[in-house]
């Protein structure tokens, strides 16, 4: 579904990602960990299209799409819950989701979706004509998660969902994240600095090091790896 | 006490033109965070739009009238989009400095293209739409200023429907809060961009309308001071807010009025940068702003 082939990206004089190939097959969870300003965002934002790579392909569906605006790529069927998850804190939550759903013309297929992100996130229904703004951390995070799905997506790419969030909802929010891929098959790149659960949720794993990728291997096989187990599984 | 009253229709229809121009400065603000200065000569080209169509047109007549503004709206829409998209577009990665020095430059331009199309002469407006006076115990009360006061309404009306319930209004919200979130969204930020200049611009132009045909004598300089004034009504209301440019315009516009008619009226110009740097130094927001971290 996604193949990432010796993708190069800078700020500046600086480059953040030295050359890095990888690939997501149709239906899997795969993981990319590694330590803060290894690169992990700037891989997800080079691949949605939010910042160009300077060389390097990325491959969608087997269709180029390394020089395409993001939201281009969106038409294509990719969404990207962003680092932060950026929701529209000066709309409601409902706004928030109808803009999710921006592209989407089809109202029957809107509400269709609206009833399947409810049922997924119950709370965001309680909360639907609140100011976004007024959520807690995790509710964002569910919000964000949300209106990604609103677009209805094959691929979804999550930036670090566990980032600030009190530990009870970050148990339930990957459950959700699980459930959302036994579903509807959707394929699932994820990025995580709690490398422990998203090891434990995913099929195979990548290990990005200061814009480099150091290993690569199913997510058990990393679990019980010595050098992941000391760098970023506390042991 | 009717000598008063009358300062306050007058300067409440003299505020509802300026809330027309400070929405479009709020308006451009909230998406890209710059002041477009040439937007007080939009408003100028939307009363010569109105010249031009109403001497074609020709007659008083409510349809005529509305016809003629209906013109200036969709002239000047599109005259903002063009100036968005040939001189800010291409300057949108550089810094708001060069952007805002532009905006000046275009504002020039407009100036003297105007003078040259349309003469350096005051040019007298075709009365497109009827007026009369009349008495209401006492008040006497001219048909332009409710004219003024209730076309702003209907306009701020439609306005506030397209910005809160529209998809293209919630997304204008989007991407004023975070263009690249809204990008996520496959919201073309771009096109928002130009809508946002369409629609500021066509309030300018309505606004222009309205000008010259309360004070009918249109010169190509004739936005610089009405704009200035809108600029700090957007300031003093919160620049970004909508509500609050309407309310700046309309507040600036009966102080000033009342300043004009009392023995002060030597100030009159002088009154809204009083009221400017008053509110920067207390309540730096504006009246309906909040603060916000700026971000580095």
């Amino acid at each position: 579904m996604l193949e990432v082939v010796d993708l190069k990206v800078g700020y500046g004089a600086i480059e953040a990602l030295h050359g890095i190939s990888f690939s997501v097959k149709q239906g899997e969870i795969v993981t990319l960990i590694g330590a803060n300003g290894a690169g992990k965002s700037t891989t997800l934002r080079a691949v949605s299209g939010l910042i160009r790579a300077r060389s390097g392909q990325v491959m969608f569906h087997g269709r180029p799409i390394t020089s395409m605006p993001a939201h281009e790529i969106v038409k294509l069927g990719m969404a990207h819950v962003p680092e932060g998850r950026m929701v529209f804190a000066n709309l409601t939550v409902m706004e928030n989701l109808q803009m999710g759903a921006y592209l989407q013309k089809d109202k029957a297929v809107i509400a269709r979706e609206l009833e399947y992100v409810f049922s997924v996130f119950p709370r965001l229904k309680e909360r639907e004509k609140q100011i976004s703004g007024t959520l807690s951390g995790g509710e964002q995070q569910m919000l964000a998660i949300g209106r990604a799905l609103m677009s209805k997506p094959r691929f979804l790419m999550l930036d670090e969902p566990s980032l600030g969030i009190a530990p009870l909802l970050v148990k339930s929010i990957f459950e959700q994240i699980v459930k959302i891929n036994r579903d509807h098959g959707l394929t699932i790149l994820l990025v995580e600095q709690n490398a422990n659960l998203a090891l434990r949720v995913s099929a195979r794993g990548y290990v990005l090091e200061t814009g480099k990728i150091t290993l690569s291997d199913n997510s058990a096989a990393l679990l019980a790896n010595p050098k992941v187990r000391s760098a970023y599984l506390g042991g | 006490m009717s000598e008063f009253i009358q300062q306050i229709i007058n300067g409440l229809s003299v505020g509802a033109m300026y809330a027309l121009i400070a929405i479009g400065y709020t308006l451009v603000y909230g998406v890209l965070r710059f002041i477009n200065f040439a937007h007080s000569d939009v408003f100028m080209v939307g009363s010569f739009v109105g010249f031009y169509s109403g001497k074609v047109l020709g007659g008083t007549s409510w349809a005529g009238g509305l016809g003629v503004m209906a013109a200036s709206m969709v002239g000047c829409a599109l005259l903002g989009i063009l100036i968005e998209r040939l001189a800010y577009k291409p300057l949108r990665s550089r810094s708001k400095l060069t952007v805002l020095i532009t905006a000046i430059g275009v504002s020039m331009l407009l100036q003297n293209v105007g003078q040259l199309v349309f003469g350096t002469n005051p040019q007298p407006f075709p009365d497109t739409l009827p007026a009369t006076t009349f008495q209401v115990g006492g008040v006497v009360v001219s048909s332009k200023d409710l004219v003024v006061l209730g076309f702003t309404l209907c306009l701020l009306g439609a306005l506030e429907y397209i910005v809160l319930k529209t998809k293209v209004g919630t997304a204008m919200r989007a991407v004023a809060f975070n263009p690249q979130a809204a990008s996520l969204m496959g919201i073309n930020i771009d096109w928002i961009i130009s809508f946002t200049f369409g629609l500021g611009s066509a309030l300018a132009a309505a606004g222009g309308f309205l000008w010259a045909y309360k004070f009918p004598r249109i010169e190509p300089f004739m936005g610089v001071a009405p704009g200035l004034t809108a600029f700090v009504a957007a300031v003093l209301g919160g620049i970004g807010n909508i509500t609050g440019a309407a309310l700046g315009g309309l507040l600036l516009g009966v102080i000033e009025t009342l300043v004009k008619g009392s023995r002060w009226s030597t100030w009159t110009e002088a009154i809204a940068f009083v009221l400017l740097i008053l509110i920067l130094l207390f309540k730096p927001a504006g009246l309906l702003g909040r603060v916000q971290a700026e971000k580095v």
